[in-house]
């Protein structure tokens, strides 16, 4: 009745190419936009940064770019633990060697250094496919952390081979270090989401997408057409790859403030990663986001609901929430395969016709 | 199990009634997980001493203590919601027994002016309250240990351990990497030759490790372990017949839960220890009346005693004597986080004190300054008895090579100093 596309005229090709073609959609998106920016950075308290906002947005973007990867282009990864360690260890490396260069600056370089590792570990790509190119990122991950963990020149020779990051300022407000108030922390995490995104959206319905899911859904076929395997492929390791290196610095430099590879990037976060994919839809930008909120403000809600709300023992609640969880994933995947993604799919399906379904 | 559930609702109700004054100390403890087996006792000993001083005392100062719990799992990133979780609370002051998370509350807590007690962890070179004026890890820390174990070998050999080889094993992580640097520098004084052998977390198979040292032969063998790490350690020494009166743990791998599981082949292991252990102190008689009776205990209560336990129990009375001392300096008995961090600085802990408490010589006496945030680097060294099941003291207490580790402790917070813009304070002294 009020979510339908009758009257909704498009006279140019753009208009009807657009990402929200709908015109409910596109006013409930700028109105979560304007929330997001206009409302949010007001209300926010460290504990609602901390524990919620900045966590969702930074695993929105590693979400966003293993989707790149394994849901566009059908390369399965299990090194994004790795790939985030990257981007961590050369914000760190180069926020300390140039400290007057402006971090925004150091965090996109990340990505870029991460792209570039990316691109080197998906060369196997050409030639193994499936579950050996898994087992092949796998290897990335552990040689990763262990290279961080190896080579003290990576940690700047501290004693207990722990990174943290010193103070750096954007217009003279800190965003790094302990000093940073909690909306400059949200709008860091959040600037880089939405550019992030709308990359993300526009690469995937353009040429370069339209390659990637060719390689995805047959790669002889793709071929035959004249897509070429190794440039698609590789360019998808880099744009994912680039997309995860600045997750994994904004992880490391505006939320934790200080890490260590193995407990922070070590083959949990790859899993953890992997699962706001899945769960959330693979293939699907806003699977991604949908997927990221699901395993970040779940436990923490969960833990609040059965800690702060019920009163329950901590240990108690932290083994009743891990339950929790795994059963609503196992739950979920029975229920919808194909994700969050395709639920807010049918969901919408559902609206269009609603209240008169034929 | 329902007095214990009672007792939660009854102080959730009392949380919601913000208007009384309390003291909030919250506990930020891992019962679940891979560290868990350290995590419970000592958390079940933090939060037991202060139902005694509630049951007995009616609290520091005549105020009560509330001691949230927090559940980290010894991870940084549930950590970091804890602490934010807790902070608005009016947190006075934070114990995250976990070095990991320790890095990464040294700049918040500083920033939020609230103080950090790491008990023999987190970073060493916190001691120097010059540069770490938020953080406090006295009675002793990483690198006086490492020194106190090369101490007590040297007493061993007769004062000399030229041409000896000795190996560390460790947890990767900052934790474990904490002790080498100190470990080396001692070798170069002392002329043995050091090895450093890594597990990575969580430390479930290690039979590499044990491989090389077992081809490697090391005259000693170090150990700086956590977890789950330190039953597979020993068991694995006992099952290539390394010497365990050979093998030295540091104080956070010598608990009951660590040796037990190896059974005899444990017998003789050595830990350090930084205050007594077994519960034949004159507090246990308290802590089974007014708390374990009164089914007050935290957890499952079968924790009473045990090293671990002591030790959440020491961290839990250097605060409330840090509390008490903060009382009278400012002479109010609500203190704020601030007043609780010069409480922390000016705390003063004689044996008589300990005595008085009920701990008579259960750990070194502390005197802290404002430029002394580590103590003066004591401890003991205990070993196992699997015939018995206990831990027995075998040593007096050891003093560290002070020298060695206050110039590490200077260079290492000078370089933090550096990095963050710091200019150290204490400038009478």
């Amino acid at each position: 009745m009020i979510y339908r596309e009758a009257g909704d005229f498009k006279t140019t090709y753009v208009a009807d190419s657009q990402t929200f073609p709908i015109r409910f959609d596109r006013w409930g998106y700028f109105a979560l936009l304007a929330v997001a920016v206009g409302v949010v950075p007001f209300v926010i308290n460290d504990y609602w940064a901390n524990a919620i906002f900045v966590p969702f947005l930074i695993y929105a973007i590693a979400a966003l770019g293993l989707n790149i990867l394994t849901g566009y282009a059908g390369q399965l990864s299990l090194g994004t633990g790795g790939f985030m360690a990257v981007g961590a260890y050369a914000t760190y490396k180069l926020m300390t060697a140039f400290p007057e260069v402006s971090i925004f600056i150091h965090i996109l370089l990340a990505g870029g250094v991460t792209a570039l590792v990316g691109v080197l570990f998906g060369l196997p790509s050409l030639r193994i496919k499936g579950f050996y190119l898994a087992v092949a990122t796998l290897a990335a991950q552990f040689f990763l952390v262990w290279l961080f963990n190896k080579v003290p020149w990576f940690y700047n020779y501290s004693a207990s081979g722990q990174i943290s990051a010193p103070e750096r300022t954007i217009f003279g407000i800190p965003v790094t270090g302990a000093n940073t108030s909690a909306w400059a922390q949200y709008f860091v995490c959040l600037a880089f989401v939405l550019l992030l995104a709308w990359v993300a959206r526009n690469l995937t319905r353009g040429a370069i997408g339209r390659q990637w899911m060719a390689i995805r859904d047959m790669d002889i076929a793709a071929e035959i057409i004249g897509v070429n395997p190794l440039r698609a492929k590789l360019t998808a390791f880099a744009v994912s790859s680039f997309f995860i290196g600045v997750a994994g610095a904004l992880f490391f430099a505006v939320y934790l403030g200080a890490a260590e590879v193995g407990e922070a990037f070590g083959i949990q976060k790859s899993f953890l990663v992997l699962f706001m994919v899945i769960i959330g839809g693979l293939g699907s930008v806003f699977g991604s986001f949908a997927g990221a909120a699901f395993l970040v403000l779940l436990p923490v809600f969960l833990k609040n609901l059965l800690v702060g709300g019920l009163g329950w023992p901590t240990d108690l609640a932290a083994h009743i929430e891990l339950m929790i969880v795994g059963a609503l994933i196992v739950i979920f995947l029975i229920a919808e395969p194909h994700g969050l993604a395709r639920l807010w799919r049918v969901a919408k399906q559902k609206l269009r016709l609603w209240p008169f379904p034929h | 199990m329902k007095i214990r559930f009672a007792a939660i609702v009854a102080a959730a109700i009392a949380a919601g009634t913000p208007a009384l004054a309390e003291l909030v100390f919250p506990s930020l403890s891992y019962r679940t997980g891979p560290y868990a087996a350290g995590g419970v006792p000592f958390a079940d000993g933090y939060a037991d001493y202060f139902t005694l001083l509630n049951q007995r005392d009616g609290g520091i100062g005549g105020v009560t203590i509330r001691v949230p719990e927090c559940e980290t799992a010894y991870n940084t990133e549930k950590g970091v919601e804890c602490y934010e979780a807790t902070k608005g609370d009016g947190a006075l002051v934070y114990q995250p027994l976990s070095t990991g998370i320790t890095y990464q509350l040294i700049p918040k807590v500083t920033a939020d002016d609230i103080p950090m007690h790491t008990l023999g962890y987190g970073r060493t070179s916190a001691a120097n309250g010059a540069v770490f004026s938020h953080v406090f890890n006295y009675p002793t820390n990483y690198w006086d240990g490492a020194s106190v174990a090369i101490n007590y070998l040297l007493a061993e050999n007769g004062g000399s351990l030229e041409g000896k080889k000795i190996t560390l094993i460790y947890h990767n992580s900052a934790y474990g990497k904490e002790p080498i640097r100190t470990l080396e520098v001692l070798a170069e004084k002392h002329g043995y030759e050091l090895t450093t052998i890594a597990v990575d977390h969580p430390g479930q198979e290690q039979k590499s490790q044990w491989l090389q040292i077992r081809r490697e032969r090391p005259d000693y063998v170090v150990m700086w372990g956590w977890g789950v790490m330190n039953q597979v350690a020993i068991q694995e020494a006992a099952n290539i017949r390394f010497p365990m009166e050979n093998f030295i743990g540091t104080w956070w791998s010598g608990a009951e839960h660590d040796v037990i599981p190896a059974g005899a082949g444990a017998d003789g292991y050595k830990a350090l220890a930084m205050h007594g252990t077994g519960s034949d102190y004159p507090i246990y008689d308290d802590i089974q009346k007014y708390v374990v009776d009164a089914g007050l205990a935290a957890g499952a209560g079968d924790q009473v005693g045990s090293v671990l336990y002591s030790r959440g129990m020491l961290a839990a009375l250097i605060t409330a004597e840090a509390a008490r001392t903060a009382q009278e300096i400012h002479g109010v008995a609500d203190i704020t986080p601030q007043m609780m961090r010069d409480g922390l600085e000016a705390l003063k802990i004689t044996q008589e004190r300990l005595a008085e408490l009920g701990l008579p010589n259960f750990a070194p006496a502390i005197e802290a300054s404002c430029a002394n945030h580590g103590g003066d680097g004591y401890a003991l060294v205990q070993q196992w008895d699997a015939d018995t099941q206990t831990w027995s003291l075998i040593t007096d207490w050891i003093q560290s090579d002070r020298e060695v580790v206050e110039a590490l402790v200077a260079e290492d917070s000078a370089a933090y100093a550096a990095e963050n813009n710091i200019t150290p304070r204490c400038t009478e002294n």
